[in-house]
């Protein structure tokens, strides 16, 4: 891949977003597996947060969170500094704010992916892993992720490709992506189309290499469809 | 860190023309890209793979690319063409605002193609077969039947699709246009008032998509009534074997 000289330069920019994404990922994981145990838990302080949690993450355009993190973050940061006695300036990457923004908003979505793979397994799991006498901790690891890994895996697949465009809003806040890459190209070469094209022709590729990954971890996760042909 | 409510009241107005220019972004690149989707869905559908094989690399390029790109390559790179500079679309691509309602148009309609044709396909085969016993041809068919049929069954996933619209909308501030996001970046810049301004952007966000929720509920139910028909009381007083 050469395009007159940046072919390089949007390499390193397809590096940038791949990180992102799946940096993203790993905390929105995270994120959407607390989000889900909050609403499905006992407690209403618990359910009422993870609702408010979802209804406004779900509700503000992506873009806008980026915004509000890379330019408020700092701020919001320095004040909770302050408190603890650090007074120095804090500045917010946009690497960092980009992983902060995308996985608040891919926990959202997959809370709600959890929460409804959560209840699709059969009360008997959970009784029969109680009645083994194993620990709430354990009961979940062992039983009942494992399974809601399998029911999930289609819906965090859908959710995986909408993080991996979104990571071309984190551009807007100066990343350098491939977004900005092709950007930076069109600069210097005044040829929009050419490079905005690549960009495109690049997320396509990562759009179906992800779907391909998806549609071989279900198969994995399946035991059933495991063994058997495609 | 002290919150400003006073930033938020006095730029208020600024904002309101935001959420008109957002309104008009979302509602006519909605319905220019509804009339797209259609024939795309229907071509979709078709049995020839000829006929299937453009809408699909369509809705294969459209929902594979971030929209940001989309944007960019029909703003920014629709001027690298000496051809495009001096046509007649011209004026219209040079405008930010037609270039973002281009952009939104094509993504939509290539989300809506793939849910109508969901919808099609999810039509109980014995409605067709009725249709065609009353000897229908096949345009009288998708004009009475499919499409009709198609539309009650998209409307809840329509719904949605309009509400990530919504939220897609915002990517029009980075052409310049002042629609929520833009506005609410170009007061920011005056203010510094990120946290303040970025807040009240996002309960507009809010409750625009609260009030297009409640919208498509009542269409829904409108457009569905067969699932909630009830029979009238007086019928079963006149014969109660009508009310079964």
């Amino acid at each position: 891949m050469d395009l007159l000289g940046f072919g390089d330069l949007l390499l390193s920019g397809t590096w940038v977003t791949i990180k992102l994404a799946l940096t993203s990922l790993f905390f929105g994981l995270i994120f959407g597996l607390i989000g889900a145990s909050a609403k499905l838990s006992g407690f209403w302080f618990a359910r009422t947060l993870a609702t408010l949690y979802t209804t406004f993450v779900r509700g503000i355009p992506e873009l806008l969170l980026v915004l509000t993190i890379y330019f408020g973050g700092s701020a919001v940061l320095m004040a909770v500094a302050s408190n603890f006695g650090y007074d120095e300036y804090i500045e917010i990457s946009a690497f960092g704010a980009g992983v902060a923004a995308l996985s608040i908003a891919f926990g959202a979505y997959s809370t709600e992916v959890f929460r409804a793979a959560i209840q699709a397994i059969p009360k008997g799991q959970w009784e029969s892993a109680q009645a083994l006498g194993m620990t709430p901790l354990k009961l979940f690891f062992r039983i009942i992720l494992p399974q809601v890994w399998r029911l999930a895996l289609p819906g965090l697949g859908n959710l995986f490709q909408v993080l991996l465009k979104d990571t071309a809003l984190v551009s807007v806040v100066g990343l350098s992506d491939i977004m900005r890459q092709a950007y930076v190209a069109t600069g210097s070469t005044k040829q929009p189309f050419t490079f905005y094209m690549a960009a495109a022709l690049i997320y396509l590729g990562l759009t179906v290499l992800s779907t391909s990954i998806n549609t071989w971890l279900e198969r994995m996760a399946d035991p059933a469809a495991r063994g058997a042909r495609a | 860190m002290n919150w400003n409510w006073d930033v938020i009241i006095e730029h208020l107005p600024r904002l309101l023309d935001g959420v008109w220019v957002t309104l008009q972004l979302v509602f006519v690149s909605g319905i220019a890209g509804l009339l797209l989707a259609v024939p795309l869905a229907l071509m979709r559908t078709s049995t020839r793979i000829w006929l299937r094989a453009l809408p699909f690399a369509y809705i294969f390029f459209f929902r594979g690319t971030p929209l940001l790109v989309q944007i960019f390559l029909i703003y920014y790179g629709s001027s690298q063409f000496e051809a495009v500079r001096e046509s007649a679309l011209w004026p219209i691509l040079r405008e930010p605002y037609w270039c973002a309602i281009i952009a939104f148009t094509l993504n939509t309609a290539a989300y809506s193609a793939e849910l109508i044709r969901g919808a099609i396909q999810a039509i109980p085969k014995g409605e067709l077969e009725a249709a065609d016993v009353f000897g229908m041809s096949h345009w009288l068919k998708v004009r009475r039947i499919v499409l009709p049929r198609a539309f009650g069954i998209v409307l809840p996933a329509y719904g949605n699709e309009l509400i990530l619209m919504l939220k897609g909308s915002s990517l029009a501030s980075t052409i310049t246009l002042l629609d929520i996001t833009g506005a609410a970046r170009t007061i920011i810049a005056r203010t510094y008032t990120p946290l303040e301004i970025f807040f009240a952007a996002g309960m507009l966000y809010l409750l625009i998509s609260a009030l297009m929720i409640g919208g498509f509920r009542v269409l829904e139910r409108r457009l569905n009534r067969h699932h909630h028909y009830r029979a009238p009381e007086q019928i079963s007083k006149i014969d109660p074997r009508l009310a079964e």
